[in-house]
């Protein structure tokens, strides 16, 4: 509505018909039109957009008033779940700490049978090398584990045998000259003369960084000579990626450390390698003199193949390479595979072993196990929800505080007060016991199993159904039913045609809550389920606290997410959503 | 001026006074969290250790967090948030490992941290094959073992594991664990595989059915426990006839609750349990826990424990200082899963092993119990 105001003095006493001239005037002078006839208002612009500025400004308004609670549930909910949910393909952990022998990898064709080459061993030398440093390759090892028993203890003893094999290279060097001992002469010949390759540095503290999951920015005090890295690029990339490490995890100087073992043995390589010599001979930055000499060495030829396989033989089975290989990309469909009792292979997957297949069967029993108890409480809480509709206040007051009692106590103690009373020496076998209606060495086993849950679930989850029901049946009125009965509908009649259509959705507000709750349910199966009446969150809550396998437990709990969407929107479809009620 | 000077002095005074206060303390933080499992075995640490240091450093408190159960995982979840809240947690040996692989606790070296023995050994002999991880301060030594009613057993009270078993000596309901570790092993030992072989044979597929056929035999008179309260309170209730659990959950059920439930030695498992340091604590904390661990698990610490909960402490040299129970005044020592009348026929888990097969064996043993 307009502001339609008097402006006269007229207004005094009773409106005159020279009012409603005035303010007709008054309104023609505020809405007019433009030379093309659109509405406009009086500072000239079209009613229509300064109409949709006032809204927006109202709305921006609302939305600043929600904010701090918007932003409160996007960073503590919203965030913290999606990022979790995010486990279930994130796999990254594979190429950040192999980067190297995962892109050698790609080339290797696993179905011919044959090992990789000695390229790819290298490469896992040297991935490795570093990981074992940085303590983080028995991460790695844990979460192959997952795919693959033994990788664990593959990955943690060979982490502590790599000295090993760089040893073989590091002595004959050190004997050769004692110059090599020096990091300072490292630290010379790497540095050498002319341009240096920053991008190296750049690669080595990207790598770094993957590694360590940091974000370290800061200046090494060390770049190779380009010179040298192209002379000796692994020399070159293995010292880099040594500096690195220096200066972010062991806080040193570069110049003044030794470096690894690793850069010994890359070292080595680089003089073996084809074409080295004629490079180094003619060479002439700082300590050319030493590259010389020991390009004149007679190293052990470069078998770090055979030199793993005496670390641990797993590393010459086939079915190690082909899980790394299968587990290298940076995103993985294996945790919902694994989730849905399939294993990923090279080539797609495969169902896995019959011994093996666990969660179809729980999630089937979970659902199954929801529906049944969302049922029980229906069925229990619809005539306690009716009583307390229609008895006099006082008595529903009563009624209600039984209803809300359990709210009041331990979700524990109540399922454990289930415990004492369903056991085969419990309360409720020693009282038929004691009427005779059950022998004494046939007891019944009423826990332990699926019946015990769903008897204490019900319990715990009724008051959920309960009051939606009671607060949609407190809104019916009366007089239908009398005036149902007066028309000469029976009883039963009145009661089916007239009064449960009108509270059917109390229990569909019922039924979701109790039926979402249950689905989740965690506790209470765990104390009293036994084998049998375990639901999904029992693993998902053994991968994430004990297992510590969190990508198998976020691959369920998305699962689970998704299958209760599923069955929100089919509720919608068939019941309607709108007639639900909570009150 | 004057007293313009006056409070300037006095003011630099304070000034020098707080600096030289902050930088003598700066090397120890004053509070320290520690976790632990709560109960009964939390009020022994206390007794044993904490309460001694805090009298010997009042500056000191030291808060209890019982979260040792969940301690894997919410060490993980503090790390990536790079909040570590924790100074010091009481895990077991399985634990230590995994949470040394995942590079959440701190590896030491263990001359270094832990005070030598009272006989004069170093901590590395001391502690001999129980410093099973680089990262693991061992505490106590316990076992996993089995209770029986002895009201229920008739006249032939078992002697061996392998009455668990025997479903016609000793019909009724028996408690195990629900998980595949010591159960395996009882099942493999209790079906004819020599000790020596028990993980050989637990390695291949056939010996993994091997030993579930075994368990299968017994499956339906079977309790399966996830809480370590279970088995002592359906020991009490009457509802099993024996079942697994920790050897001090059975002893405070036989001596200070008098039940009618005896212990059965034959076949215990022992494991151990002690302290992890998080990775990445800042120095001044690191100090506090390093002063405190090397008081709390030396020789007459970890013996004083023994006053308190039936877990033998895991030095050797601490065994002979093992006394009396602090309130029943009863001897400790033949209540210790390590004394000799005892220990005659026992496994030390197999920590490594365990790591690896634990994800595989565990999807199958649960598929079993879903079967």
């Amino acid at each position: 509505m307009s502001e339609l105001k008097s402006t006269g003095p007229q207004t005094m006493d009773a409106p005159t018909p020279e009012d409603a001239l005035h303010e007709a005037a008054t309104l023609r002078g505020r809405d007019q039109t433009d030379a093309s006839g659109r509405l406009v208002t009086a500072d000239g612009k079209s009613l229509k957009s300064s109409l949709k500025r006032a809204l927006r400004m109202q709305k921006l308004r609302a939305l600043m008033l929600i904010a701090p609670l918007l932003i409160f549930v996007l960073v503590t909910f919203i965030a913290p779940i999606g990022s979790m949910l995010f486990r279930s393909v994130e796999n990254e952990i594979v190429a950040n700490t192999l980067p190297m022998t995962t892109a050698a990898l790609k080339d290797w064709d696993g179905t011919t049978g044959d090992l990789p080459d000695e390229q790819v061993y290298q490469n896992l030398f040297f991935d490795l090398f570093i990981a074992a440093e940085a303590k983080e390759h028995t991460k790695l090892g844990s979460r192959l584990n997952y795919e693959l028993t033994g990788v664990s203890s593959l990955f943690r003893q060979s982490g502590r045998r790599l000295d090993d094999l760089g040893e073989v290279y590091q002595d004959p060097l050190e004997d050769l000259n004692d110059a090599w001992k020096d990091g300072a002469t490292w630290y010379d010949l790497m540095s050498g003369s002319g341009a240096g390759d920053t991008d190296l540095v750049d690669d080595q503290r990207r790598r770094y960084n993957a590694l360590t999951q940091s974000t370290d920015r800061r200046d090494i005090g060390f770049v190779p000579s380009q010179a040298i890295s192209q002379m000796l690029p692994r020399t070159a990339r293995a010292y880099t990626a040594w500096a690195t490490f220096t200066v972010y995890a062991d806080e040193d100087v570069v110049a003044e450390e030794d470096p690894w073992e690793a850069v010994h043995a890359a070292l080595a390589l680089d003089l073996m390698a084809d074409g080295t010599a004629a490079k180094i001979a003619a060479y002439s930055g700082p300590r050319a003199d030493l590259l010389q000499e020991a390009a004149t060495l007679e190293f052990p030829a470069a078998d770090f193949k055979t030199g793993f396989g005496e670390i641990d033989e797993d590393w010459l089975a086939h079915v190690t390479w082909e899980t790394i290989k299968t587990y290298s990309p940076k995103y993985t469909n294996g945790y919902f595979l694994n989730a849905v009792d399939l294993q990923k292979t090279a080539d797609g997957f495969e169902p896995r072993p019959e011994n093996q297949r666990i969660y179809i069967t729980l999630f089937q029993r979970t659902l199954f196990m929801s529906l049944v108890i969302t049922f029980s409480c229906i069925m229990l809480g619809y005539p306690v929800a009716w009583l307390l509709a229609n008895l006099p206040a006082r008595t529903a007051n009563l009624l209600m505080i039984l209803v809300l009692l359990p709210f009041w106590t331990s979700l524990l103690v109540r399922t454990s007060a289930w415990k004492v009373m369903l056991q085969q020496q419990g309360v409720i076998n020693d009282v038929l016991v004691w009427l005779g209606l059950v022998a004494d060495d046939g007891r019944l086993v009423m826990i332990n199993n699926q019946f015990g849950t769903i008897v204490a679930m019900t319990h715990i989850l009724l008051p959920f159904m309960i009051l939606p029901m009671y607060s949609v049946m407190q809104t019916i009125n009366p007089t239908y039913l009398r005036a149902a009965k007066s028309l000469g509908a029976t009883n039963w009649t009145a009661f089916w045609r007239v009064y449960f259509p009108q509270s059917v959705p109390g229990i569909g507000a019922g039924s979701i809550l109790v039926f979402i709750l249950s689905i989740g349910y965690y506790i209470t199966p765990e104390i009293v389920g036994g084998t049998k009446g375990v639901f999904i969150s029992n693993r998902i809550a053994y991968h994430i606290s004990s297992s510590l396998n969190w990508g198998l437990a976020a691959a369920l709990g998305t699962i689970l997410f998704l299958v209760v969407l599923l069955l929100y929107w089919a509720y919608d479809k068939i019941v309607g959503i709108d007639n639900v009620k909570l009150g | 001026m004057k007293l313009n000077k006056i409070l300037l002095a006095s003011s630099a005074l304070t000034v020098a006074g707080g600096l030289a206060f902050a930088a003598s303390h700066a090397e120890m933080a004053n509070s320290m969290t520690l976790v632990s499992w709560g109960g009964a075995y939390q009020k022994s640490q206390i007794k044993a250790y904490s309460e001694p240091y805090m009298e010997m450093h009042p500056e000191v408190s030291i808060s209890w967090d019982e979260s040792s159960n969940e301690a894997v995982a919410k060490l993980r979840a503090m790390n990536e948030a790079g909040n570590i809240t924790w100074d010091l947690v009481d895990v077991t040996a399985g634990d230590a490992i995994r949470l040394c692989d995942e590079g959440l606790a701190m590896e030491f070296d263990p001359n270094e941290l832990l005070a030598d023995g009272d006989d004069g050994s170093s901590a590395e002999d001391d502690f001999g094959d129980l410093l099973v991880s680089d990262c693991f301060i061992p505490q106590i030594v316990y076992s996993t073992t089995f209770g029986y009613r002895t009201d229920l057993v008739g006249d032939t009270p078992p002697a061996d594991v392998c009455a668990v078993f025997d479903l016609e000596t000793y019909p009724g309901k028996r408690s195990l664990e629900k998980r595949p570790i010591n159960n395996m092993e009882w099942a493999l030992l209790c079906d004819g595989v020599a000790k020596d072989d028990i993980y050989d044979v637990l390695e291949t597929d056939e010996g993994q059915q091997q030993a579930l056929d075994k368990l299968g035999t017994i499956k339906d008179q079977v309790v399966w426990w996830s809480a370590g309260a279970d088995t002592p309170q359906l020991l009490a209730d009457g509802e099993i006839v024996m079942g697994s659990t920790y050897n001090g959950r059975l002893f405070s059920l036989i001596e200070e609750q008098d039940q009618p439930v005896a212990m059965l030695w034959d076949g215990q498992v022992y494991d151990l349990d002690g302290w992890i340091i998080p990775e990445g604590l800042p120095e001044d904390r690191l100090a506090r826990v390093k002063d405190f661990v090397r008081f709390a698990t030396d020789t007459q610490r970890l013996a004083d424990q023994a006053a308190y909960i039936s877990y033998g402490p895991a030095r050797k040299s601490s065994a002979p200082l093992v006394g009396k129970h602090a309130e029943l005044g009863i001897d400790m020592a033949p209540h210790m899963p390590t004394d000799p009348a005892n220990s005659g026929n026992t496994f030390l888990q197999n920590y490594s092993w365990w790591a690896d097969y634990r994800d595989d064996i565990d999807a199958k043993f649960q598929a079993w119990l879903a079967q």
